[in-house]
């Protein structure tokens, strides 16, 4: 996924940043491009927190519902970011170019 | 007052989903709640959280109309589409929200709704949670049509520079000196936006200018103790909260 352009947004915690990004993800229907990853720390839709960090993977070009959402407590997200942070890390390392022979 | 009527009164209300002209004359959507008794009575306009125009202000609406109100709650989110309220809610969450100019525009254009009605008293008030209690304080504070303003926990009353976005340019406490409708706050004391911090330089800025308000402020709740549905619910506080909602609009919009 790549970072092609950030905002910062803003709801009733004022916590909420959205990227445009380029991948695919898995739905109902099957995969589908996805366009746009939204993070926010808001009101939980479902499970027992108040609030909770909200992943919105989504592409609003093929609907409202083309969206994949995740809702995760603080301490499951502090993990996930330290998987994504040492998999991004592990990724570039063996993807980099190798030095010239000789 | 909750669970005080009179076993031999006409009891009912009807409810609906209607089209009507909101900001703009754009054709948006509306949750309406009317008491089936009939008589002149004031109207409300109910200012729907960030979650969504969701069933809980479809049920927030009918218990407001239960104790004698018209109630109309636009769908602020209808330009965007429409799907599940959390799906719809995600699109708005994802675009920055909707712009302040055009949700009092849409309560602007719900009040006066309202006030058309054959059934209205000529009195409206306006009551939002969450970012809806902050939409509705500023909707109060910029435009003249309210009678009567309930703000419970609105967060961003007060807002850092940082805080400031294009959909949300000025911090609603810029226009205290504005706001002629008398307000009633709701507010936990654990609440983080707001904080009981932010709810005391409200108050104080309210106090310079003279307005009337009147602060509730609750131990042992935090954001949305209303919310029955949530982990955030908190029956006494959210009872007492009820009771003062009713007794305020009774008080400045049934008189």
């Amino acid at each position: 996924m790549n970072n092609r352009s950030r905002k910062e947004k803003q709801m009733c915690t004022m916590i909420a940043t959205s990227t445009v990004v380029n991948g695919v993800g898995k739905g109902a229907e099957g995969w589908f491009p996805i366009t746009r990853a939204t993070v926010a720390y808001d009101h939980s839709t479902h499970g027992n927190a108040d609030h909770a960090l909200l992943l919105d993977f989504a592409n609003y070009d093929r609907g409202v519902d083309a969206r994949l959402a995740i809702e995760l407590d603080l301490a499951s997200s502090k993990a996930l970011l330290n998987d994504l942070q040492a998999a991004i890390e592990a990724a570039e390392t063996v993807s980099a170019p190798r030095p010239a022979a000789g | 007052m909750w669970n005080n009527f009179r076993t031999d009164e006409r009891l009912g209300v009807s409810a609906e989903t209607i089209t009507f002209p909101g900001g703009n004359d754009d054709a948006i959507h509306a949750y309406v709640a009317q008491p089936i008794a009939g008589g002149q009575v004031p109207g409300i306009v109910a200012v729907h959280h960030a979650p969504g125009w969701d069933e809980f202000y479809q049920e927030f609406s009918e218990r407001l109309s239960r104790h004698g109100f018209t109630v109309i709650c636009p769908d602020l989110y209808c330009r965007f589409g429409h799907g599940t309220p959390d799906d719809v809610a995600a699109k708005v969450r994802s675009q920055g929200g909707v712009h302040d100019d055009r949700v009092i525009a849409d309560c602007q254009a719900a009040s006066r709704w309202l006030r058309s009605l054959s059934t209205s008293n000529g009195k409206v008030g306006i009551i939002g949670t969450c970012s809806g209690g902050r939409h509705a304080l500023l909707a109060a504070s910029r435009v003249r049509d309210f009678d009567a303003v309930a703000d419970l926990w609105g967060g961003g009353i007060i807002m850092s520079p940082d805080q400031l976005s294009p959909a949300r340019p000025v911090a609603p406490i810029d226009f205290t000196s504005q706001l002629e409708a008398p307000l009633l706050g709701l507010f936990g004391n654990d609440d983080h936006a707001p904080s009981p911090e932010h709810v005391d330089i409200h108050e104080a800025e309210l106090k310079k200018f003279g307005k009337n308000y009147e602060f509730h402020r609750y131990d042992g709740a935090g954001h949305g103790f209303f919310y029955y549905h949530a982990a955030a619910y908190r029956h006494e506080q959210a009872m007492d909260g009820w009771s003062k909602v009713f007794a305020f609009f009774d008080k400045y919009l049934k008189a």
